[in-house]
């Protein structure tokens, strides 16, 4: 069997998604800033792709800007709403400690030129408070940056709710949306959204292309200078199939959201009621303010990347916190945020799966994973201190 | 290019040598949970012979591949040798480790010379 559960990292594009590129790879090829038909032609599929994407999250045509994925469009709205902050005499930042490295990177990136940090506690359940976001908001504060839904464990954040405290306060309001678009239902103006990021490959869509909403009045810096595409603030000649490729994916998307949601809770669900089965187990993050296709487990005593390995074996495509899967010292600080310490974060196992998984695979994956903990830690020198009382579980 | 090679993942999928000498003569045990990796060896040993080894690991692929492959290397080699084994024998033996995975042997390394240590100690005793 070969089940693909890493779709947070990345998804297999739909066959719409392929379609609309080749489509524009054979008719659509000229350069949309061409005055001849052939980029004129171009031009207006580009602008049709652009209504699209803004009736989609409900913003206005001229306020999406395409960009180069997620990342781009994380580090553009960032800085720029820095230096509006900072022509206003304002150098205060507010976000969340467990936000992807595209914006605590960028945010450090700011702190060594001069702006301070606020970086707002998860808790256990891996939630922001609304009420801690309010008491951190001082007149200095030009910028909120909290994720709509957390990658690692799918903990969806009170969007709205921090929407309207923003828009109160008179402080930008930026969401990176990557994991959310596509996913959840997004409205900027019902949810008081002043910038959103998104990525196209986490919705079906191609790698290389995502988009940035922001609401008209918000000026942005440019990160690449050159040509006057995308009004001026990302030079560079359109990336036009993948731009065309991931409307024509999130169209899809968006049409079968709920259904996908319905479907794949069922199957969350029922994946994480089996894992729980492992003894000395977790489930990381809030189990009903989450993403419909992320579970995400701790299991005391073993470390993911050998459990990662074992489990492509039987052929699970799974993802984990583990320092050993991405060659750093630390495991992921998205799990050291919502308080799980290094010995139980290092042992931890994501799955994100798809609206393709059948509850038979997800029985499946519940197998596997039982059986390949229970051979690691059948050598685990944790596992057997922890079973001889010379250590306590943590885990309980 | 496939992140092991096929003798690391050989030794992950059929680690030999697993397991606990509860009679042991020497045990050593190095790393710590904190950065995600523990090595524990235990030696048997009869006349400065090595006559049977066993390890616990709780780490990643490489690291339970390190400590199967350096477990097998001082199988019933004499004392003296087993002190000189290196951590850059274990990841030759095991046709290479990735740049960021060396220090799997190099725990697999100090794991034994932590079981030899034991061992003299025991006997000086």
């Amino acid at each position: 069997m070969q089940i693909y559960a890493d779709n947070a990292a990345t998804t297999k594009m739909s066959d719409a998604a392929i379609t609309a590129m080749t489509d524009c790879m054979q008719s659509f090829w000229g350069n949309p800033s061409s005055l001849y038909t052939i980029g004129q032609v171009a031009k207006e599929k580009l602008e049709e792709a652009r209504g699209e994407i803004a009736r989609i999250i409900n913003a206005e045509p001229r306020e999406i800007l395409f960009t180069s994925g997620g990342s781009e469009a994380d580090n553009q709205a960032l800085l720029s709403a820095a230096m509006i902050g900072k022509k206003k005499g304002r150098t205060h930042i507010i976000s969340s400690m467990f936000e992807h490295h595209a914006i605590l990177h960028t945010l450090q990136k700011l702190e060594k030129n001069g702006f301070t940090m606020t970086y707002l506690p998860v808790h256990e359940n891996g939630i922001v408070r609304i009420e801690e976001l309010e008491d951190a908001i001082t007149e200095d504060t030009c910028l909120v940056t909290i994720m709509t839904a957390n990658n690692e464990i799918g903990t969806i954040q009170p969007i709205t709710q921090i929407g309207e405290l923003c828009r109160k306060r008179g402080v930008i309001f930026h969401t990176d949306a990557v994991q959310a678009v596509g996913h959840l239902p997004i409205d900027v103006k019902a949810q008081s959204i002043d910038m959103l990021s998104a990525s196209a490959h986490k919705f079906h869509g191609p790698k290389g292309v995502g988009f940035l909403y922001v609401k008209k009045g918000i000026v942005l810096s440019s990160l690449i200078e050159g040509g006057a595409q995308e009004r001026g603030k990302r030079a560079g000649t359109e990336n036009l199939p993948g731009i065309l490729s991931m409307t024509a994916a999130l169209k899809e998307a968006v049409a079968g959201m709920e259904a996908h949601n319905v479907h794949q809770k069922q199957v969350r669900d029922h994946l994480i009621q089996g894992l729980s089965e492992i003894p000395h187990s977790a489930l990381n993050g809030d189990a009903v303010s989450r993403l419909s296709g992320n579970v995400n487990f701790s299991f005391e005593g073993i470390e993911g990347e050998s459990l990662l390995i074992l489990l492509d074996q039987k052929g699970i495509s799974a993802s984990s916190g583990s320092a050993c899967t991405s060659g750093a010292l630390d495991p992921s600080h998205v799990l050291l945020a919502i308080g799980r310490i290094h010995d139980v974060a290092h042992g931890s196992l994501r799955l994100s799966i798809g609206e393709e998984i059948t509850m038979e695979e997800a029985d499946y994956i519940i197998e596997a994973v039982k059986e390949v903990v229970a051979y690691l830690r059948s050598f685990s020198p944790v596992w057997r201190d922890l079973m001889a009382g010379k250590k306590e579980f943590i885990l309980k | 290019m496939a992140l092991y090679s096929e003798t690391v993942m050989d030794h992950f999928l059929h680690p030999r040598n697993v397991g606990v000498i509860e009679d042991a003569d020497g045990v050593g045990e190095v790393g710590n949970a904190k950065c995600g990796d523990i090595m524990k060896m235990y030696l048997k040993i009869e006349n400065g012979i090595i006559v049977d080894v066993k390890f616990e690991t709780f780490g990643c692929a490489s690291a339970i591949a390190s400590s199967s492959m350096a477990t097998e290397m001082i199988k019933g080699k004499p004392v003296v040798e087993a002190m000189l084994l290196t951590n850059k024998a274990v990841a030759e033996a095991l046709d290479g480790l990735p740049a960021h995975k060396m220090h799997c042997s190099v725990l697999a390394e100090e794991a034994i010379q932590a079981a030899l240590e034991d061992y003299e100690r025991r006997k000086a005793e």
